[in-house]
């Protein structure tokens, strides 16, 4: 007996990108009121000078959708032709079930595989990559991948080393079959010995038992320094596997944490002039998983970046995990 | 072996590129925080910085005894 297979395309690309941007304008001043901190502190520390939080209405669900229905319209692909959707997500307060057969239900996906995958500011790469060797390998031919997060809800407002930190969003992409390459090989990792620069303050029956809701806990200096350190090296290393100099690339799309990571990974990098970086922080804060797909957005939109450009995406944050790749754009 | 007044170049150029200090502040008696201004990230980046430069490595519970310039560039030149 043999047993048959699968057989996917030679080569993936991501088709589309959506997202959504939750109504509720939070300045630094408005947080100013439970923190002992001021605007121009936090705007010199982070960048950020305002971020979107969930309104009246706006929940996980209601972004997630908004921004896949986008990617799925752009796309130009049918909703029934979508096989599989991942949702990156570390704000989906249910341990089970997942949101993704929801979502995949709410946005009338038929049968599609969907689970969710937990990687924090990694998610959004940690995905693309699955996807991509979904498409490749035959498992599936038209992958929804969709990052959504709500991080107001597990944000300590009287936190003056966080509260000001997330925004809320969600972002989502179509990854298909292609001719030619759209994505690079992902580079990706872990160190878990990190596990709790970036942690909750309690588990969740260590939060009943306190009487609070668990929320997000940051050594922000010891994520800075292996940002600033082992980032810079995975992000010189996405560039390496995908065979391109930095002359070559047109997009730079990091991570959100922190525009100060930003600007050190630029120094690291020595990027050219030309190349387009993303700043989303200012408007929008760090949205976890969903920071990469929404930027992505915003610099296509606004016509700072074009479809067919070559982007480098690069995430990291709670585990300690991170993960990147090169990828055409849109 | 670099001498001392090599590394404390080499330095001052570290602190120049990520704080924006002029080079010929950064003298060996200048404190990085109270002297030059550096905060909290810019110091992680320079002492991040000082372990590519020179080879070194610098342990958390050490990295809190570096006050001084001066301080930085003993450390290199008794762990590079």
């Amino acid at each position: 007996m043999t047993l048959k297979a699968s057989t996917g395309s030679p080569f993936a690309r991501i088709l589309s990108v959506g997202s959504a941007v939750p109504s509720r304008v939070i300045d630094n001043d408005y947080l100013c009121q439970f923190i002992d901190s001021s605007d121009e502190w936090i705007t010199q520390r982070t960048g950020i000078k305002e971020r979107r939080w969930v309104g009246e209405g706006e929940n996980i669900e209601t972004l997630s959708i908004t921004a896949a229905t986008s990617a799925i319209e752009r796309s130009g692909i049918a909703p029934e032709d979508i096989d599989a959707v991942i949702v990156s997500t570390i704000s989906h307060y249910e341990q089970t079930p997942a949101l993704a057969p929801k979502l995949a239900h709410l946005l009338g996906l038929g049968d599609a595989a969907a689970y969710d995958i937990s990687a924090a500011c990694a998610g959004f790469s940690y995905g693309v990559a699955q996807a991509e060797a979904l498409v490749r390998s035959g498992q599936a031919r038209y992958v929804l991948l969709i990052a959504g997060e709500t991080i107001s809800d597990i944000t300590n407002m009287t936190d003056r080393g966080t509260a000001f930190l997330f925004g809320d969003g969600a972002g989502a992409v179509v990854i298909g079959p292609s001719e030619v390459n759209g994505i690079g090989p992902v580079v990706w990792g872990s160190d878990g010995g990190q596990f709790d620069a970036i942690r909750m303050s309690h588990d969740i029956a260590g939060g009943v038992k306190a009487g609070e809701f668990p929320t997000i806990t940051m050594d922000g200096q010891a994520v800075f320094k292996w940002a600033t350190s082992h980032i810079a090296q995975a992000t010189r290393r996405c560039l390496d596997e995908a065979g391109i100099t930095p002359d070559e690339l047109d997009v730079f799309i990091p991570h959100q944490a922190n525009n100060r990571i930003t600007d050190t990974l630029l120094r690291y990098l020595k990027l050219p002039e030309k190349v387009v970086v993303a700043r989303t922080i200012q408007h929008l804060g760090n949205n976890s998983a969903a920071t990469i797909p929404m930027a992505m957005d915003a610099l296509l939109t606004s016509g700072e970046a074009k479809s067919g450009q070559t982007a480098l995406i690069i995430g990291f944050g709670a585990g300690l995990v991170y993960s990147g790749q090169v990828i055409t754009l849109p | 072996m670099a001498t001392t007044e090599e590394i404390r170049a080499q330095l001052a150029e570290l602190v120049n590129e990520v704080a924006g200090v002029p080079v010929e502040d950064v003298q060996l008696d200048k404190s990085f925080v109270d002297d030059l201004d550096v905060d909290s990230l810019a110091m992680v980046e320079i002492l991040v910085g000082c372990e590519e430069k020179f080879g070194v490595t610098i342990p958390d519970e050490e990295s809190k005894n570096l006050k001084t310039v001066g301080d930085a560039v003993a450390y290199v030149e008794a762990h590079s």
